[in-house]
């Protein structure tokens, strides 16, 4: 048999790792990532003639619990229809026993990665918006994300932005989800005969399970307080994704299982790092920081709401402004009206003046 | 379903009825320690061979002499004996013992008082000449690396080699001429084939060269895991391996 050559020998372990969609439609073009829990892919959708991406469990068990997860992950997005949700196409097992499911392939960026090329703080005000937008309707229908961070919103082609990796999601039970809400709250068919739907759930998350990302999960997510999780978990790890779109860093891990008391370190308020940050914009960042969730604002859409009146330079609900930044605030939000109006008035005198000259 | 013999998933696992070879070649049996170094000497010498050229600088001679003594030094000695997987991967166990052999037998000179020519096994060291004078190492290249690099070479080119056979064996070889058309193809040198083209060659319609050649690249994804299997000690170096070679996991389902 002739030798193999290197390119040859990288081919071969493509077609040996590549999962094998015989039995689907799709055809792999190429691997675009790799995460713990499986792998993207970019794929052709022969039928539609469209380029797709799936993601493919890497453990070849669709019935243990990462891949009836992964399932439910796939079901959730599905039905969460929002401009914001990438939207889910497919879902199945392959032959080698691996689950799939095929979604929009988003082409842009990464929210650190735009933050680390561009954006004025404005801007990514507005990006960040746009992923509160996002997770509030997830919220509005029973669904927290539970690992929120930079590397989960993907900034596309066309500057829209999209909440990605829903693969530790997590369905509230309709009891707790918030009563404000008027949408109708999400339910997956149960998986066994007479389980509903929160008891499957508390099979996948039971008391003492860390499921997110250090610095980005809340204080009692990194306790592994699974009952105590709700909409204001997801909160804190969208002021931890404020924080870093202020300050350009992380913030700390906070005090849990996953942060041994010796390895804990406070983290450092905006303005400390950066004194450019508005008083009002560490404020919103430190009140959905807020170690105590009772303290935090009650739903993604609250936070929505003081990033919208903070990018139009109107007061937030996180800070009270003393009359002399009011008026700070009101002159800056004005300038350009300010400043016509005394070219306008400069007009004027110089016109009074030369006509009695 | 047997959960014994199977890994992967629910219809199609890939069954994996090798046994470590690396096992067997401590165990008291005669015959199971040499089929064990028989299936670890063919798929480690030419990467062994190729070490000592490029580590050693050993001439195509010395290096095909301290090739053949180094293997018939472990198993005369029996080196695999002494191998803990709590300390190593094998890969790493054979590098360090081939390294250690090499530089005694350089320190003591011992090449002619071993004689020379009294070779244990037949080794094809021209195809082994020949692969390093195509594919020899880069200047990124550690030692280390290149070592992984041929074993991972010879590992693929033993599982073509089984596949090859399996197919014969079972009548039906078309499978891996399609395979080997289409997916052995040296791209370089050869035209690039379509399912059309490979459809009429074998007078099969194209559904059926689709089919063939999943089930080929199945087949060999199974083939190269069991090849795997035997060559590692350990569930957990095989998890590892399999990992690192294949990005793939494998269930959590005893495999020996």
């Amino acid at each position: 048999m002739r030798s193999l050559s290197d390119k040859k020998i990288e081919q071969l372990r493509s077609i040996a790792a590549n999962p094998d969609f015989s039995s689907t439609k799709y055809r792999i073009v190429k691997e675009l990532a790799r995460g713990g829990m499986g792998t993207v892919y970019l794929a052709e959708d022969p039928e539609l003639s469209r380029q797709i991406a799936i993601k493919v469990l890497s453990t070849p068990e669709a019935n243990s619990e990462i891949g009836r997860r992964m399932v439910r992950e796939a079901q959730i997005i599905a039905r969460l229809e929002h401009s914001g949700i990438v939207p889910v196409h497919d879902v199945g097992v392959l032959p080698d026993g691996r689950v799939f499911y095929a979604m929009r392939l988003v082409r842009g960026e990464r929210l650190d990665e735009y933050a680390a090329r561009a954006g004025s703080v404005k801007d990514r005000l507005r990006k960040f918006q746009a992923a509160c937008d996002a997770v509030a309707f997830a919220h509005a229908h029973g669904v927290i994300h539970r690992d929120l961070k930079p590397q989960n919103i993907m900034i596309g082609s066309f500057g829209e932005v999209l909440v990605l990796d829903w693969g530790v999601a997590k369905i509230l039970p309709p009891h707790r989800v918030s009563e404000a809400s008027e949408a109708e709250t999400l339910m997956l068919p149960a998986r066994k005969q007479g389980a509903n739907d929160s008891q499957s759930i508390s099979e996948d998350t039971t008391h003492g399970t860390i499921m997110g990302t250090p610095g980005y999960m809340s204080p009692e997510q990194a306790r592994g307080e699974v009952e105590q999780l709700n909409q204001c978990s997801d909160v804190y790890s969208l002021g931890a994704i404020l924080y870093f779109l202020l300050t350009n860093e992380s913030p700390k891990p906070t005090k849990g299982h996953a942060t041994p008391d010796r390895q804990f370190e406070p983290t450092p308020r905006p303005r400390e790092l950066n004194a450019k940050i508005s008083k009002a914009a560490e404020a919103i960042c430190m009140k959905a920081m807020a170690p105590s969730n009772l303290d935090r604002y009650t739903s993604a859409a609250e936070l929505s709401t003081d990033i919208a009146r903070l990018v139009d330079a109107e007061p937030v609900s996180a800070y009270r402004e003393n009359a002399f930044e009011k008026t700070g605030r009101w002159l800056g939000k004005n300038r350009y009206l300010i400043l016509l109006v005394l070219a306008y008035l400069l007009m004027r005198f110089f016109f009074i003046f030369s006509a009695r000259g | 379903m047997d959960r014994d013999t199977d890994i992967g998933g629910l219809q199609h696992r890939f069954p994996v009825t090798s046994h470590s070879a690396i096992v067997a070649a401590r165990s008291d049996d005669q015959q199971v320690r040499q089929r064990a170094f028989s299936a670890i000497v063919a798929s480690y010498w030419k990467p062994a061979y190729k070490y000592i050229r490029f580590k050693w600088q050993a001439s195509n001679e010395d290096a095909k002499d301290l090739t053949q003594g180094f293997f018939a030094a472990a198993i005369e000695k029996n080196y695999f004996a002494g191998y803990d997987s709590a300390k190593a991967s094998f890969q790493t166990f054979l590098r360090t013992c081939l390294d250690r052999f090499v530089a005694n037998q350089k320190k003591a000179e011992q090449r002619k008082k071993r004689g020379g020519g009294a070779d244990l096994f037949s080794l094809d060291f021209s195809s082994a000449e020949d692969e390093l004078a195509l594919y020899g190492p880069t200047s990124a290249d550690s030692p280390a690396d290149y070592f992984r690099k041929e074993w991972v070479r010879s590992l693929f080119t033993l599982a073509i080699g089984t596949l090859s056979q399996q197919y014969d064996d079972s009548g039906r070889s078309v499978y891996f001429k399609l395979f080997e058309l289409y997916d052995l193809r040296d791209d370089e040198m050869e035209p690039k084939v379509s399912y059309a083209s490979l459809a009429n060659q074998f007078g099969l319609d194209t559904t059926s060269v689709t089919n063939y050649l999943a089930a080929a690249r199945r087949d060999f994804r199974k083939v190269v895991l069991e090849k795997l299997h035997e060559l590692t000690a350990t569930e957990e170096e095989f998890r590892t391996e399999a990992r690192a070679l294949l990005g793939v996991e494998i269930s959590e389902i005893p495999l020996r």
